[in-house]
């Protein structure tokens, strides 16, 4: 339906525009990160594309699959004409990345969760600080690299409690064939504490 | 409302005129236990609010990536835990979109009942939770009385009241009972006069309309470019609902009307909410006509629905099958899709990415409150302390979605 949004972008933007698709309906762009302001401002002043409407903004971390290692991705559909895309922008380490939060207020908060669980640093966002975890968290929780069973508890575990707490191993609650992406890695949070 | 000052003279008993700060929350309970506001006071007057969130993250998205998909389903249960089968819903069809397959029509109608005797509960919660924290005990016992009906229904469709797990990719997890229309037609109409009932104290009571009407206003246009949808959208005069502009499962067979507001107040949110009650009785009765009483609420396809138990047990195809799905979930096709539904509280979306495995590598909710919560703020800046707790309630912010 918003092929016409992705035939203007590419018509616009040329080369910035990296690949585009419509898996399932959706249409896609990936443009280059250097951009990511410029392209957004467009969506939303162009009159063809008015995507006045920010829907969502969040990343993927495709540790050891693709290089670069995220995808910031955006969703923003238009009121009036009713049509959606998703664009996307590839960041390696470290990843930064312009805010969208002078374009669509919505996007601050979004970036703020994207910052907190990925580690991405969004360029001129006013305030750029955690948002889910408490300010004390190391490190981004919803990285591949980050293991699942790591704990980071604010009040240490009573000795007795040790050994008691659930999880009891790294495969427990894991199905049979699943793609293994946790690295156990013993880490040690900001109270000196150890999970090993 | 300007801090008192009156002149007097030194020594004696005068207000602070310099700024106070507040802390409402997390343990506060008009802050339904989970949101914490710093609240910055000129006298009774709100200066600045920052509003936090994530008392209630739970981590939702990092252990979606560990189970096989069928396994995500009680966990989307607990996101909006006033409305669990919406979710279940959505996640249903988000995954469903990635296979390219649909349901049967038996069985979309299905989805499409229990769906909106979940959207009921969710609105009478949150207009019930609002007039009590105004002050207003009763209403809020009738909501809940009638919500008892409707979760009669659930227990006896899906032995669960209020975490279902119900939804399954390509179908449900059960058969709808032999009597289940019958029970829900019985159960619509005494939970419309319930909601009637406790409407009527309220419309007709000075003190709730002081304190909702032209409270918590919020414009269209920053409604639009903070991402908000739903009700709270559409109490400010964007007839955007996702039933009727993107419409999904049989919702563009049904005749219902999508009612907006018109200055985006709490007293907006709130009668759109009484509306789409009865636009979602409408919207059942003719489901349940439409819905047929024989057939498959399955699609047929061995890759993606587990066999029924007795093949299980005696054949070995069944057996196979079985061990398959469960073991190694339902393999999806590599790539990405994001499906969005109009749930409780807005569209509820899910950007999925598989790697072609049986596990999800990535799933990522979109929570509507999330985009509502962060409209606060603007709401009560400017307004009187009392007021945040009738424009908290009318967003219906429901800690599970927003904080993962």
């Amino acid at each position: 339906m918003s092929k016409r949004v992705l035939q203007r972008l590419t018509e616009v933007f040329g080369a910035a525009v990296i690949e585009t698709h419509s898996q399932h309906g959706d249409d896609t762009a990936v443009v280059v990160p250097s951009r990511w302001k410029e392209i957004a401002a467009f969506l939303r002043d162009d009159e063809k594309c008015a995507m006045n409407h920010f829907i969502d903004l969040t990343a993927v971390d495709y540790l050891n699959r693709r290089e670069p290692r995220f995808e910031v991705v955006l969703h923003v559909r238009s009121i009036e004409k009713l049509h959606r895309l998703r664009l996307k922008a590839r960041l390696g380490e470290p990843a930064t990345i312009d805010t969208l939060s002078g374009i669509w207020a919505g996007a601050d908060w979004f970036e703020r969760e994207c910052f907190d669980m990925f580690g991405v640093e969004f360029v001129g966002h006013p305030d750029l600080r955690r948002i889910l975890m408490y300010p004390e968290f190391v490190g981004s929780p919803l990285r591949k690299d980050y293991a699942a069973q790591h704990t980071q508890p604010l009040v240490e575990y009573r000795p007795e409690a040790v050994g008691k707490l659930p999880p009891f191993d790294e495969h427990e609650g894991m199905p049979f064939g699943r793609q293994t992406h946790d690295r156990v890695e013993p880490r040690v949070n900001a109270l000196g504490f150890s999970d090993e | 409302m300007e801090p008192l000052d009156i002149e007097l003279d030194d020594g004696e008993l005068e207000l602070p005129n310099e700024p106070m700060q507040v802390n409402m929350g997390p343990a506060h309970p008009a802050m339904h236990g989970t949101v914490r506001m710093v609240v910055d006071l000129s006298g009774e007057t709100i200066t600045k609010v920052d509003v936090q969130i994530g008392y209630l993250h739970r981590g939702f998205e990092k252990m979606c990536e560990r189970g096989t998909w069928t396994q995500v389903f009680p966990y989307v249960d607990r996101l909006n835990y006033a409305s669990p089968m919406l979710n279940n819903v959505g996640f249903s069809l988000a995954v469903e979109k990635m296979l390219g397959v649909s349901v049967p029509e038996r069985c979309q109608h299905y989805r499409v009942v229990l769906g909106e005797l979940a959207r009921i509960c969710d609105h009478m919660v949150c207009s019930g939770a609002m007039a009590m924290e105004l002050g207003a005990f009763t209403p809020f016992l009738w909501f809940a009385k009638a919500r008892e009906l409707i979760w009669d229904v659930f227990e006896e469709e899906t032995g669960a009241r209020v975490t279902h797990s119900f939804g399954r990719v390509g179908g449900m997890a059960q058969e709808p009972t032999a009597n289940f229309k019958s029970m829900v037609r019985a159960a619509v109409p005494a939970v419309l006069a319930l909601i009637a009932d406790g409407e009527k104290l309220l419309l007709a009571n000075r003190i709730f309309l002081d304190r909702v009407e032209n409270v918590g206003v919020m414009s269209k246009e920053r409604a639009i470019a903070l991402g908000w949808t739903g009700v709270v959208l559409r109490s400010t005069g964007v007839p955007y609902d996702v039933r009727k502009v993107h419409p999904y499962l049989t919702y563009d067979r049904y005749d219902f009307d999508v009612p907006v507001g018109t200055s985006g107040d709490n007293f907006d949110r709130f009668m759109c909410r009484q509306e789409e009650i009865r636009q979602s009785a409408r919207i059942i009765e003719q489901a349940l006509e439409q819905m047929a009483d024989e057939g498959s609420v399955n699609i047929d396809d061995p890759r993606i629905v587990l066999p029924p138990k007795e093949d299980v047990y005696s054949t070995i195809e069944g057996t196979i099958q079985h061990f398959k799905i469960i073991m190694e979930g339902i393999k999806v096709p590599a790539g990405e899709c994001y499906s969005y539904t109009e749930a409780g509280n807005g569209e509820l979306g899910f950007y999925i990415v598989s790697d072609g495995s049986g596990t999800p590598y990535r799933i990522r909710i979109r929570p509507p409150c999330f985009a509502t919560m962060q409209g606060v703020e603007e709401m009560i800046v400017g307004g009187m302390l009392p007021d945040v707790v009738p424009t908290f309630g009318s967003v219906n912010m429901i800690g599970g979605e927003c904080d993962h």
